[in-house]
This record gives C-alpha cells, structure tokens and sequence, in this order.
C-alpha cells in the first residue's frame, strides 16, 4: 500500500518535469537542406539588402543561402575600406555637428517604379543624427547623404512612394524647433513639434532633395508606409505618445487605449506648394554628394527649408486612432489596405482607404488632436484579426493575398488572410523576432517564395562567443500553405527592417571596374608618366599610381617634420577585381582600397624622423609581398630635396 | 494509553530528523518557460528565502502589472522556521514519549501545515496574479495571470509549472510515511 502511494507521487513527480515545451528539434520537416543549397558557381535567387542597426550600415545577403556578401558603409566609418578616414569620403560624414562618426541605420527602401523593384537605389536612414542615404545599386557605394533638420532622430524612414517620387523622414523624437528651443523639458506639450519630411528623388539622377517639411504636433512618429494604386498619393505613418510624455515613457507613453495613424495627403501638400502656401524656414543642414567622375564626396550645407502647417492648411493631414502604441505600418499590394501593429495589443486593427476616404467625405470625426481631424476608429475599419499573438510588429506580403506579421512577444511569424482577416498559420523563430522580409513584400508586385525573420534575441542558436553574440535570423518557405522552417543564419550589426530583391534586377548591372579615363579626380595620375610628388607649403602631395605590382613612387625623399602628407593613389588596373590597398606605418588613420580606375587619398602627418614604409594592403598578385615602398622622414629645416622615383638605384645611397 | 511499536517509534524520531533538511533545501519550485527562454526561469522557495531567476522574473512580469517578487513580500518566511522547528520537536515528542496519540498529532500537524502552505500559497498567487498596476503598459482584457498552484498552466507566452522540490517532496514522504505507521499500528493493536 505505502509502495503504491510512493510510486505514484513519483510518476506524478515525472510528469511534473516532462511539461517542458517541444524544442526546435522538431521544427524542420523534409529536404530542407536542398532548398537552400547554392552549389558552388551557382548563384543566389535573391538579394537581401538588410539594415546594419547600430553598426550604422547595410549589409548584402545571399537567399536562400544565407551567405554574406558584402558590408556598404553608410553611416559609420569603416577603416576596412577606408570609408569615413580617405580624404574623398570624409564630407560624406558632415553634418551641421560636424563630422558624425557613426549612426543607427534601421530601414532599407529600394527604388520602385509603378510600384514594382526597379534596382536602382537602395536607400537608409539615419536614427540618431537624423540623416537618409542613398545607395548606387551598380557600384553598392554609398552616393549621397542628406541631414534633416527640425527632427530629434529619424526613425519613421526612408518609406518610399510608389514611383520613388518620395522618400520619407519623421521624427522619432519631438523636439523644440525653431527660435525657441532652450526651454524646459516639462513645456513638452506647447513647445515640442514633429516633423515630417518629403525628400523627393530625382528621377534620372536620384539625386535628394527636401521638397517640404510638415510641422506636426509633438508625438513619436515611428513607422510608415506610401499608398499604391488606389492610395497612391497618401502616405500612413504610425504614431505613439500621443500622452505627449516626456520622461518614463514605457509606462507614461503606453496609457491610452488608442493612439494614432496618421494619414498624409501629400499631393495635397503639393497642391498648397505649387499655390505658394509653402513657408521657407531657416535651417542648418548638411547634403553630401558623391561624384563619380571624381570619386570625391562634397558636403554643402543648406540654409532653408520649406514648411507646411496642417493645422492652417486643412486637408493634407487626418488622424485615426489605432490600438496601443502601433509600431508597424503595413499598406498591402493592392494598396486598399492599412495594417497597423498595436505593439501591446491582443489584435490587429486593419483599416481600408475607401473607407477613409468616405470617412474624410462625410466628416466622419470623433473629434481633433492638436487641431488635427481625428477619423472614428469604426468608420476607417475594414476589420480587425482576433487573438492573432502577443506583441506584433510587422506586416510583409506575398502574391497571394496573405499578410505576414512578425510577433515579438510571441517569437512567431502569423500567416493571415488580408481580405478574411482569419489566422491561417504559425511558426515559431528564434528568439522574439523584429522585422520580416519577405521579398518584394512592400510592393504591388512581391515576389513571395520566402519569408526571412530577423531575430532581437539570439541565445543558444549558435556556437557562444561571451556575452556579445552574432544577431539570428530564419528562412522559412511561404510556397506552400504552411510555412517551412528552411535555414538559420548568423547576421551581423543589429539588423532592423531588410529588403529582398531578385539577383536578376542588380547582378547584370553591377559595375566591374571605373573607367580610368573618366576618372576626373583633381589629383589623378591616369598612368605612371603621371605620377609625381608636389609641394604646397607645408603639404606634400604624391600623385600615386599603383598597378601589379609596384607603386609608383616607392621612394620619396624630402618631406620634412611639420609636413602633411596626401597620398592621392589611384589604382591603374581595368581588370574585374583587382583592388589595391594602401597603408602606411603610424599613420593615425585607416587604410584605403582602391577599385580599379579609381583615386582615393591618405593623409599622413609624419610622427617621428626616419624611413617609414607603406605597402599595398589588398592581396593582389603573385608579387602582392613585394609591392612596398620608403618615405624618408627628414627634421624640420632640412635641405634633403624633394625627390620621388621607382626602380631607379643609386649606387651611393648616402646623403 | 497504548505504545508504540519499537519499529514505528524509530521512524519517528528519524522522520522528524529528517524533517530538519527543511533548513538545507529549497521546499517548492516554480519554473518557466518562453519562446524566448528555451533554458527556462526557476525561483525556488526554501523555508526563509527565495532563490533563482527572481530578478528576471520580475522584469518580466511588470510589463502586465505584476508586483516585483521579493522576500519581504513574504511575512511566511518570518515563521517558517519556527512552524518547521514546532513540527520537528512534536515528532521527537511522539518518538520520546512513546504514545499513539502523540503519533496522532504529529501526523495532523504535517497535514495541516501542507494544506496552510498550500492555502496560503494559492492566496498569494490570486492576489500576484490578479492585483495588478492599472499603468501597466500591456493589459489585456479578461486576462489574469495567478500562477498554477500545482501543475503547469501558460500564461501568454510563458508555460509556468509550479510543485515541490527536494524538500517539499521530504514533506511528503514524511506525510505518506506517517500516514502508512498509523494504519499499521492500528492494525496490529487489533
């Protein structure tokens, strides 16, 4: 009897313990591995163009396999290639602070046209110092760079419209603008104001430019999206602190039930433009700009910007309420439907542009927020998606009419109906997943196929490395009804939102080498007759060439304590992958790659008399070991002439 | 009044030997588990103190109004050692004394203090799970999050199991051990 009622509180105690979930194990079903196996020589079907997050640039992927290509410095310094430390890309990083060492790059938005990929520019923004660039997807170098000013960090951004009329910038932090800006922090409500910027594209050039700011009431703008088709010409941003608070946001910014998604009529604001309602601003603002022909950046600062108020000018702005907090900002691709991403609430709030529209027709209001219409909830409404999961984020789309949303909370990507509104199937990712990709999946044409999770939590799902790890993201295949659990793949920096592409619309384009001929840099030696080393007073500048595999000089002599050295090299080869590198000993600087064609400059303020040398970095040929060279370092006052040669010995070398 | 049987009389007094292990193990165990934490979240309860993931537990749990967990939530932990050291000395009473009833009393002693624990337990979960901070950022309506008293439940994205540990399942034993003596002694003085 005593033996049975032990047995029993044993087998119960097992049963206790036997409760643990079903780990991943089990989670990948049939041939996974075939599907993501790119033989060797073969090619990705994708590329996967993926924020960098706090490492302040984007990064280049390979789908289905996962591979990293390449990391594109935009907003941070990138000794690697010499990016941020070369005299030609140092005006990329100016801003009306300055030189800006780094930044926070959360979304990608490529260029569309009709609504449809055109692999033109891939664009990034800048969250901290408030900043978008954009990106030439022949030569995957970062073009041009322009500030935005009147915003306390840029989040809501660069969303482009559907023929990349626009790319778009809100402010994630309100702030006081304007002439008033030093006042108490707790004036929040009458003196802090948003911002949301329109940078139109030029259509051949892609060159950016502000086209108008609207001045908006001070909340957090965080993210948003353009019309397509029937809504071409909006543009829906989300919006929380609508309690306009100002310190403890996580419980003073989350008390409301509703807060907002404001919908932008911007052709309205072109209609006021073009009527000349528009308000020139003073501002300070920096626009950065790279030429090709001279492969150099130039910062120029601007002075004003034109402004539009809502709340004077009616009609451009309305708002809608929207469940706790809204995080994503989702249109559909028939562009009739407006996802929003209540980021603590326990349903999906869908809302339908007709709607809207016949809301706004029939002053459908529940009153106003800062002078704003404030649309009824119910009368924007197509529906919403009941207990869909805990925390969600994001909305991705395929060609089929389904919607994809990311759930943070949950650590789950949910397949729903967009028309049905009904949950149509899970999974899980690894761990507590942030954006998603699916490709093609923000415009009126995805390409479906894949759905990629990018993960905030990584944990156990590689190999440790302390307690910084690599960030996780997953592959899953959306061909089926189900989703398929393919791939897990390290990603690095932090990656936020992340776009997909087919490889057939960038790879054939891709730019081999620069023309040396068209290389119009100032201080170019288009072959080594060219080469030579000048003096400007205290400046020494060596026209460098370098070809396999030597560098032309490789001695020079006469440069003086007190001097500044530029090595201006420019990299003669016009073969496919043949950079070369450049480095010299104590230089307080990084090194520089030089593509073929190309000329890009290393400054050098000698530390110390001496021979210093400098070499080539980039391993670029049989004899790569040997391509070096000597700068003789002589004291300040000296009478060593300046002198520069290559394969020339003397046979007394003492002077 | 009757004896004890000599065998009986030494489980006695080595149960309530046993029971002083109450001061060296944790008694009761609450474990969790998220998409997020495949390892898992424990908090151990022993006679005086908690211990385990209590922290991150706690960071957790304030995103739906949850109190933070800590030991001077508890007045229990005051007396616990107390109440344990009662029970002991009764049962080296009843192993001293050599009388069933004192057997008797031992046994509804164990009885009563695992259902109080319980009770009190199950109080404290309603109240942790209920009670919540109105300014809490999510709230979700109808949801209430009173932690399983025995067993497991899933609360949002967590399942939560709560039972005993090492000495909670001494208790037991003790409890069961007891409970058999008496029948057997009862059964022989027949």
């Amino acid at each position: 009897m005593k033996s049975v009622v032990l047995l029993l509180g044993v087998a119960s105690a097992f049963m206790f313990y036997s409760c643990k979930p079903k780990g991943p194990q089990s989670a990948i079903v049939g041939d996974a591995a075939s599907k993501v196996y790119v033989a060797p020589g073969k090619y990705d079907e994708f590329y996967n163009i993926v924020s960098g997050g706090f490492n302040g640039q984007m990064s280049v992927y390979g789908i289905p396999s996962g591979r990293l290509f390449k990391i594109l410095p935009v907003f941070s310094v990138f000794p690697e290639s010499g990016y941020g430390y070369s005299e030609e890309t140092k005006p990329m990083l100016n801003t009306s602070h300055g030189f800006v060492p780094w930044d926070d790059l959360h979304h990608i938005a490529l260029s569309v046209t009709k609504g449809e990929h055109d692999g033109r520019w891939a664009f990034g923004n800048a969250n901290n110092t408030p900043r978008v660039a954009r990106i030439n997807l022949k030569t995957f170098k970062t073009e041009e760079i322009l500030e935005l000013p009147n915003s306390g960090g840029n989040h809501s951004s660069p969303f482009i419209t559907e023929n990349s009329e626009y790319i778009v910038a809100g402010t994630r932090f309100s702030v006081p603008v304007g002439d008033k800006r030093d006042v108490p922090i707790s004036t929040y409500k009458e003196n802090f104001k948003g911002t949301i910027s329109f940078i139109k594209i030029d259509p051949i050039t892609g060159r950016m430019n502000i086209g108008f700011q609207l001045r908006t009431p001070g909340v957090n703008f965080d993210l948003s999206r353009a019309g397509k088709g029937p809504s071409h010409g909006w543009f829906f941003f989300s919006c929380y602190n609508t309690e306009q608070a100002y310190t403890l946001l996580e419980v003073n910014a989350t008390q409301k039930d509703k807060d907002f998604i404001m919908a932008v009529n911007w052709k309205k604001a072109e209609e006021y433009i073009a009527q000349g309602k528009g308000e020139k601003v003073k501002a300070k603002y920096a626009h950065n700009l790279l030429d090709e022909g001279t492969h150099m950046a130039t910062s120029e600062m601007m002075t004003e910007v034109l402004q539009l108020d809502p709340t004077i000018l009616k009609d451009i702005i309305y708002f809608i309420p929207c469940p706790k907090s809204p995080h994503g900002c989702d249109t559909d691709p028939t562009g009739e439907y407006i996802v929003a991403s209540g980021k603590l609430a326990a349903i999906i709030p869908v809302f339908s542009f007709t709607k809207i529209q016949a809301a706004i027709a029939a002053k459908d209001f529940e009153g106003e927020f800062a002078g704003i219409p404030v649309i009824k909830y119910e009368s924007a409404l197509h529906g919403e998606v009941k207990r869909p999961g805990l925390g969600p984020l994001h909305t991705e789309f395929d060609e089929k009419g389904n919607a994809y949303t990311s759930f943070f909370v949950s650590s789950e990507i949910v397949k729903w109906n967009v028309k049905s509104l009904e949950v149509l199937d899970r999974v899980p990712t690894y761990y507590s997943i942030g954006h998603l990709c699916v490709p093609g999946g923000p415009t009126s044409k995805p390409h479906g196929k894949y759905v990629i999770a990018y993960n905030k939590i990584t944990k156990d799902r590689y190999l440790p490395t302390g307690p910084e790890l690599t960030q996780s993201a997953q592959l899953y295949d959306i061909s089926g009804d189900k989703m398929q659990l393919l791939l897990d793949f390290p990603t690095t920096g932090e990656p936020h939102y992340a776009e997909a592409i087919p490889a057939s619309l960038i790879a054939p384009n891709s730019t081999k080498i620069f023309k040396i001929e068209e290389n119009n840099h100032p201080y170019v030696a288009r072959g080594e007759k060219e080469s030579k080393v000048v003096r400007k007073g205290n400046e020494v500048h060596v026209y460098m060439t370098a070809i396999r595999s030597h560098l032309t000089p490789d001695n020079i002599e006469g440069i003086k304590m007190g001097d500044v050295v530029y090595f201006h090299v420019t990299n003669l080869e016009q073969d496919w992958d043949v950079p070369h590198g450049f480095a010299v000993k104590g230089a307080a600087n990084a090194e520089i790659l030089i593509m073929p064609g190309e000329t890009q400059t290393l400054k050098w303020t000698p530390d110390e008399v001496g021979v210093v040398p400098f070499y080539c970095t980039d391993f670029c040929s049989a004899l790569h070991q040997e391509m070096q060279g000597y700068a003789r370092v002589s004291p300040a006052g000296s009478n060593v002439p300046l002198k520069f040669s290559t394969g020339v010995v003397e046979e007394t070398g003492s002077k | 009044m009757k004896s004890l049987k000599p065998i009986t009389r030494i489980a006695v007094g080595l149960s309530a030997l046993a029971l002083i292990s109450a001061y060296f193990v944790p008694l009761w165990q609450i474990l969790m588990w998220a998409p997020q934490y495949p390892e898992g979240l424990e908090m151990k309860i022993w006679i005086n103190t908690l211990t385990g993931d209590v922290r991150t537990i706690s960071a957790l749990n304030h995103y739906i109004g949850m109190k933070t967990i800590e030991v001077s939530m508890f007045p229990e932990f005051g007396y616990m050692i107390y109440l344990v050291g009662a029970i002991i000395g009764i049962g080296l009473l009843a192993a001293i004394t050599n009388k069933r009833f004192m057997l008797l009393a031992y046994l509804s002693v164990i009885l009563l203090a695992g259902v109080g624990a319980l009770v009190d337990f199950y109080l404290w979960g309603y109240d942790y799970g209920h009670n919540l901070n109105p300014e809490a950022p999510i709230k979700i309506e109808g949801m209430s999050y009173q932690p399983p008293l025995i067993g497991t439940k899933v609360l949002l994205n967590f399942t939560a199991f709560s039972g005993p540990d090492i000495g909670g399942w001494i208790f037991i034993g003790i409890g069961v051990l007891l409970g058999g003596l008496v029948f057997y002694e009862w059964r022989k003085s027949k």
